[in-house]
């Protein structure tokens, strides 16, 4: 009880905190030190589920199952990495000039208010207060995108805003159709918009409402995912923004997203015995694939480039969701952990790359390895770590969904190979001339943040090599609830 | 010819269904409005419409925490937010009309079709419903679906948020007529979010003037697909 | 009985004829006092038409029997129409006739004659109008004809008898869909009379002059019967729009009580609703000929969202 009041306290009060110092020098650390109680508060969350199983808690408007618990501790950690190279980068952006003490502010106060906004919606039993916390984030993240308030910023984030704005309400009518369904089977006192209710009497839901209801969430929640063909904020967002953003970004609130939509979808296969959701989300996740692999090699700007890798790791997790089944599931929940890591150790590596170039244009960008050999092959490692090189994490899980493919869905298998592959090839190409070349870049003024880089590709190659026993089962669990528990 | 082939509905519920076809009526007519502040008028009256639909819900079901619904939506709907926007509209001097990209009589005809759909679509969601206001589900969606139009087919900020505040509204009104309401929490939620969304867009209107020199959002062309 | 019915249409008949000028007197002396005018004589569309009468029939040289017979056919359908609406009783010897359809079918006979005579002397200005005219009457019937779809679907029948049966004398029930259907008939009432936001009655503006410039050739007791026709289109338009949307008082049988108070109460709502229209023609600005297929294009939207509504809020589940 204790731990989940922390979790979820700690960034609020951190937020706060910023609020009124977050201009100071020492803001930085406040935050990183924030996160950093946070992840320890996790943890110890972690450990109580583990131990005792799952957790109802503040008269059972929260609720821990493995499922959760896994993403929270995987958001409190980026979440501290994160706020860990933020400081040096802010650092040189406020030394540069292009941020004031007074944005300093408003970026330090509403980074911790998107982790609490996260954790809140990770954590809460009640799908009405999920779709309430992913709003805020919505809110928290446009002003992060725009916190340059450059004429491209501004942009950015008028589209993140309104296009999000939109796909969110379609999730609310969602909600709104989930809870008269569940209302009918619960009444109306009986807390019928908390999931441990819901999944309790999913079956006796009735069939249409809850499939046009889950259309509306998936269109919904799916926009906030990046799912093609409502992804077309994701790439100027992930542009525009502050790179410790886009790191979050990619790193956290499309899991949260896509977490949402697994949550709804187990409720919608009880309530229909069929696999009408896992065939929506496999359209949809496929399309994706396949759209932001063509989309990868006409990218000029790094960040970009990154962002649409996102979407299309984005649509690969729906799909192996949308397959079901506990293989599949477990390599979704695998596949989520370490996108996760990787993209944000990429955007750190490309935060201070573009810092070094002074531009985002990759053509502009050359010779990375020479003048910062660490920031170079952190790259380097990053993206064949995101490619699916063996060694890494991102292989196992992806070679899963594969193979559980070819086993059950042997004409999709074509699509993914292909996209991947094109993915691939345009990626690689573009990352290895700037990390090699003749460098037009100049070194950094102050020592960059390399060790979260280090530290998430490290466990990201750790979980290509290994899960640890208790990890793995964890995961079993997550995917036992998941994929027609 | 039968003399009368009405099911006996009660009076408050054809109060409900005369406000929801008024919202219907309202919705329309954004669609259809050129001028900024009776755009902003429209919006409130449609916020009224949602009011008095929620009060006469409540009164009639014995439902009390419709009152709090009700009274959010009074605070927020028909009095905070058109104030804020006024004030907006006033700071930021934008009296002119309002700039389409679409003709006016086809976005009408796009959305008569709307309307039909999510009547149809509504149909067995109604069967299902037990309240006295099942039948305004239909109404609801349409509404929703024709801000979602204006949202669209407008091309200034100011209009699109308020195709974005008028789903909203129409989304409040769908869980009124469904279920007599969500949770309060949920509620509660929803509105602190839709204030903060507005302030942060009242922000935004002020840098994207200063950026853009122009609240025309087809202006933003700055970033551009490669 | 049948007598009673036969008393109550003639008194009816009677009613309209006498009454359609004093309707359009009415309506124009409520529009000077909202302008700030002093107000002509109420009568004083009467004494137009004394004047009129009396005087000479002047003919174009090229003009046809189908220009001289044009003025009585018109003034027929319309006096016709205006003695086929209920507003007296609903037991009238004409009941069975009156078919809402039959009427629009009434109104665009009239409207065809008209528009011919228009182009019968061969005049630039009689051209004009005739063919804005069509162009607003094939735009104005389709709504006009969903407005009382509307009413039919809810009454079950086209009979305007029954109609006004149904919504005058079963309990009171709220129509929404009554409400769009009355929105988009006010609309095309104003566009089909030449009222203010499509055609202005008062003035020979050439430019924008749809029903004068039709008649324009016209003289004597043929401009007479035109002027008169006008007004009973307007009478028989507004005792339409009593009978769908404010039919209480209109009783069902025909006796002298009965239609005496009915004759008190149509009155009443008769002022009412020159006065309405009145605020209406004031309020709004004469709109540009252009604009006219967008505003009945609106009507005709508001007249298939009140079928729609109808049939989703009030046929139940």
């Amino acid at each position: 009880m204790i731990e989940l009041a922390l979790v979820l306290t700690i960034p609020l009060a951190t937020a706060l905190v910023l609020a009124l110092w977050g201009h100071r020098a020492c803001a930085a650390l406040i935050n990183a030190g924030g996160g950093l109680l946070t992840l320890v508060a996790a943890g110890a969350l972690t450990c109580r589920v583990i131990n005792e199983g799952n957790l109802t808690l503040f008269s059972d408007q929260f609720y821990v199952d493995p499922l959760n618990v896994f993403l929270i501790a995987l958001t409190a950690l980026v979440g501290f990495t994160t706020a860990l190279f933020s400081q040096p980068y802010m650092r040189v952006e406020h030394d540069e000039g292009k941020l004031s003490g007074g944005r300093l502010r408003l970026y330090h106060s509403m980074f911790q208010l998107f982790m609490a906004a996260m954790l809140v919606a990770l954590s809460t039993n009640n799908l009405g207060i999920l779709w309430v916390s992913m709003e805020a984030a919505t809110l928290t993240t446009v002003l992060l995108v725009a916190l340059y308030r450059t004429p491209e910023s501004l942009e950015a984030a008028w589209k993140y805003f309104i296009l999000c704005g939109v796909g969110i309400a379609q999730a609310l009518f969602g909600t709104i159709l989930l809870y008269f369904a569940a209302e009918r089977v619960l009444g109306h006192a009986g807390g019928a918009l908390l999931w441990t209710n819901l999944s309790v009497v999913r079956a006796s839901l009735e069939p249409t409402i809850l499939s046009l209801a889950f259309v509306f969430l998936l269109v919904g929640y799916g926009t906030k995912t990046g799912l093609v063909p409502l992804h077309s904020w994701l790439p100027d967002a992930h542009a525009e923004g502050p790179t410790p953003v886009s790191a979050v970004l990619s790193g956290l609130l499309l899991n949260v997203a896509l977490y949402a939509i697994i949550r709804c979808k187990v409720l919608v296969d009880g309530a229909l015995g069929t696999h009408f959701a896992g065939n929506l989300m496999m359209g949809f996740g496929l399309l994706t694939v396949v759209v932001s692999a063509f989309y990868l090699s006409r990218q000029r700007d790094i960040k970009r480039l990154f962002g649409y890798s996102s979407i299309e790791h984005m649509g690969l997790i729906t799909f192996a969701f949308g397959m079901g089944g506990p293989v599949a599931s477990f390599a979704g929940l695998l596949h989520m952990t370490v996108h996760s890591l990787t993209k944000s150790a990429i955007f750190f590596a490309v935060g201070h790359a573009a810092q070094m170039a002074g531009t985002k244009v990759i053509e502009d960008i050359r010779g990375l390895i020479k003048r910062s050999p660490t920031i170079g092959w952190g790259l380097m490692l990053g993206t064949l770590a995101i490619l699916g090189m063996p060694p890494f994490g991102v292989f196992t899980s992806e070679f899963m969904i594969l193979t559980t493919a070819i086993k059950h869905y042997p004409w999709a298998t074509p699509l993914l190979l292909a996209a991947l592959g094109v993915a691939f090839a345009a990626m690689f190409g573009k990352v290895q001339e700037m990390a090699f070349g003749e460098p037009t870049v100049k070194p950094l003024a102050h020592n960059p943040a390399l060790l979260p880089v280090f530290i998430h590709l490290g466990l990201v190659l750790m979980l290509g090599l290994w899960i640890p026993p208790y990890l793995a089962d964890w995961y079993r669990q997550a995917a036992q609830l998941v994929g027609q528990g | 010819m039968t003399e009368t082939a009405i099911l006996p509905i009660p009076l408050s519920g054809q109060l409900i269904n005369l406000c929801a076809a008024l919202m219907l009526l309202l919705g329309f007519a954004m669609l259809a409005q050129r001028r900024i502040l009776t755009l902003i008028n429209l919006f409130m009256l449609q916020g009224g419409a949602l009011f008095a639909s929620t009060v006469i819900a409540a009164h009639s079901t014995g439902q009390h925490h419709l009152y709090w619904s009700a009274a959010i939506t009074l605070l927020l709907k028909v009095i905070g937010l058109p104030w804020i926007l006024h004030r907006l509209i006033r700071r930021l001097s934008v009296k002119w009309d309002v700039e389409t990209l679409l003709n006016i009589p086809t976005t009408m005809l796009i959305g008569i079709v709307l309307v039909v759909i999510s009547f149809n679509v509504a149909q067995p969601i109604s069967q299902l419903s037990g309240t006295i206001m099942r039948a305004t589900i239909g109404i609801a969606l349409a509404c929703t679906l024709l801000s979602f139009l204006m949202m669209i087919t407008r091309s200034k900020a100011v209009p699109q948020v308020i195709a974005f505040l008028a789903m909203e509204n129409s989304l409040f009104f769908a869980a009124t007529s469904a279920t007599y309401g969500m949770p309060m929490v949920v509620e509660l939620g929803i509105a602190l979010d839709v204030l903060v969304g507005m302030v942060i867009l009242g922000v935004f209107f002020f840098q994207i003037r200063e950026q853009f020199d122009s609240l025309d959002i087809r202006q933003m062309e700055k970033i551009k697909e490669e | 009985m049948n007598l009673h019915a036969l008393f109550a249409q003639l008194l009816e008949l009677l009613l309209a004829l006498l009454l359609a000028p004093v309707l359009v007197g009415w309506i124009n002396q409520c529009r000077a006092w909202l302008q700030n005018r002093s107000a002509p004589p109420l009568l004083q569309p009467w004494y137009t038409l004394n004047k009129l009468f009396r005087k000479e029939v002047r003919l174009a040289d090229n003009a046809s029997s189908l220009f001289r017979a044009a003025p009585y056919i018109v003034f027929s359908c319309m006096a016709l129409a205006a003695a086929v609406v209920p507003t007296l009783s609903t037991e009238l010897i004409f009941s069975p006739a009156a078919d809402a359809i039959a009427l629009v079918g009434l109104f665009s006979l009239a409207r065809v004659f008209i528009a011919l005579a228009g182009m019968d002397v061969g005049t630039a200005f009689g051209t004009m109008g005739s063919r804005r005219e069509m162009l607003i009457g094939f735009l104005a019937e389709p709504a006009l004809l969903m407005v009382f779809f509307t009413a039919s679907l809810i009454s079950r029948s086209t009979s305007l008898a029954t109609i006004v049966q149904t919504l005058a004398h079963s309990e009171f029930v709220i129509y929404p869909s009554l409400a769009f259907a009355g929105i988009a008939f006010v609309m095309v009432l104003l566009a089909e009379n030449a009222r203010v936001p499509v055609d202005n009655p008062s003035t020979h503006l050439e430019l924008t002059m749809i029903h004068e410039a039709m008649i324009l050739e016209y003289s004597g007791r043929h401009l007479a019967l035109f002027e008169w026709a006008s007004s009973l289109k307007l009478f028989a338009y507004s005792c339409l729009g009593i009978a769908l949307f404010f039919p209480f008082g209109i009783p069902e049988s025909s006796g002298f009580l009965a239609l005496f108070t009915a004759g008190g109460t149509m009155l009443l709502k008769l002022i009412g609703g020159g006065f309405g229209l009145a605020l209406i023609e004031t309020l709004s600005a004469k709109m540009r000929v252009f604009r006219a297929p967008e505003y009945l294009g609106t009507a005709f939207l508001f007249a298939v969202l009140a079928m729609l509504v109808h049939l989703l809020l009030e046929t139940g589940a």
